[in-house]
């Protein structure tokens, strides 16, 4: 296989999008390696990591029937991509609160400038209409160290929003 | 001594049930010395149990010692180990020399007591918490056939989403 590329999905949500998607790069030749799927406010999403021979053209068009189908949409990329290099997070940091604006944007504002490296975010509304709950969850590498991003959370988490962090030590066994 | 190699995922050896160890002759030494060899090999690794280089004993080496912060009995050699207390709970992450490349959340018991034998077959009786405690268990689950991968938990519905909604 020569080529990666990344394949955007996005759709209202159905059962059977994944299949119907990945078999369509299967029985193509093609090869999936890393991949996010999930379902984000009524709309099912993929980013996945596709191996293939041919051309983005040949890959969009081999894709195209099934995406169609579902009344999906679709966006390749070509990518430098390589499996097996996982970068191991040292940091969790876990954020609720009452729903406000800018809480993402000032939070992760103040962390980068920490020197947080963020692997992976996931981040929800809870709660109900009128009392919106905010959840995130962070998981990535301190490259300056611990101790910087908690004072800069301790810095911007206020005003009913709570933030914890947990280093993250891999036990490997 | 000889360094021994690790096995890894999908060897159905990683599945089996070890049988506990009876006799401990010339050649249980030799290769828990070989086992023990192996594990400072490692990169990183602060346990290993016999079935992760083949052999299905119930033999486990865990040595936090390593670890700054992180209370530890030191090299603990754990022979026919069993868990007698577990208490309280938390996420850890978890990676394991015969899994290479990934890690992920496992739901483990934060403070353990344990009874083994030493190489020797003398019994010994240890407390272990937190990191030192996951270890144990990661290591244990080994001799029964369990991968930390069929104990891992979702990223997205950890327990401290879940304390939200108590």
């Amino acid at each position: 296989m020569k080529h990666w590329y990344m394949l955007t999905v996005v759709g209202k949500d159905r059962p059977g999008i994944v299949a119907h998607v990945t078999s369509a790069l299967f029985e193509g030749g093609g090869n999936l390696g890393e991949a996010s799927m999930l379902r984000l406010g009524g709309n099912f999403t993929i980013m996945l990591m596709a191996q293939y021979d041919g051309s983005l053209k040949a890959l969009e068009r081999l894709l195209e029937p099934v995406i169609d189908s579902m009344d999906l949409h679709m966006h390749l990329d070509k990518i430098e991509g390589h499996l097996h290099e996982h970068v191991q997070p040292d940091v969790r940091i876990s954020v609720f609160g009452a729903d406000q604006p800018g809480i993402v944007a000032k939070i992760t504002a103040a962390l980068a400038e920490a020197g947080l490296n963020i692997l992976n975010l996931e981040s929800d509304v809870a709660g109900t209409q009128d009392a919106p709950l905010y959840i995130m969850h962070i998981e990535g590498e301190a490259r300056e160290g611990i101790e910087a991003l908690r004072s800069a959370l301790a810095i911007c988490a206020h005003d009913g929003v709570e933030a914890k962090l947990t280093p993250v030590e891999t036990m490997v066994g | 001594m000889a360094e021994l190699s690790i096995i890894t995922y999908p060897d159905e050896r990683l599945k089996g049930e070890s049988q506990r160890v009876e006799i401990f002759d010339a050649e249980v030494g030799a290769f828990i010395a070989d086992l023990e060899e192996t594990l400072r090999a490692g990169p990183g690794a602060v346990g290993i149990a016999a079935p992760q280089v083949g052999r299905a004993q119930r033999i486990v080496i865990v040595d936090c010692s390593a670890k700054r912060n992180t209370p530890n009995n030191g090299r603990m050699m754990l022979v026919n180990p069993e868990i007698t207390e577990w208490d309280g709970y938390a996420v850890g992450r978890e990676g394991c020399l015969s899994v290479p490349d990934y890690t992920g959340n496992v739901i483990r018991a934060e403070r353990i007591s344990l009874e083994a034998q030493d190489e020797h077959g003398v019994p010994q009786h240890y407390h272990c918490e937190g990191f030192e405690a996951r270890a144990v268990q990661h290591e244990i689950d080994h001799l029964d056939g369990l991968l930390f991968l069929d104990r891992l938990v979702s990223r997205r519905n950890d327990l401290f989403r879940r304390k939200v909604y108590k």
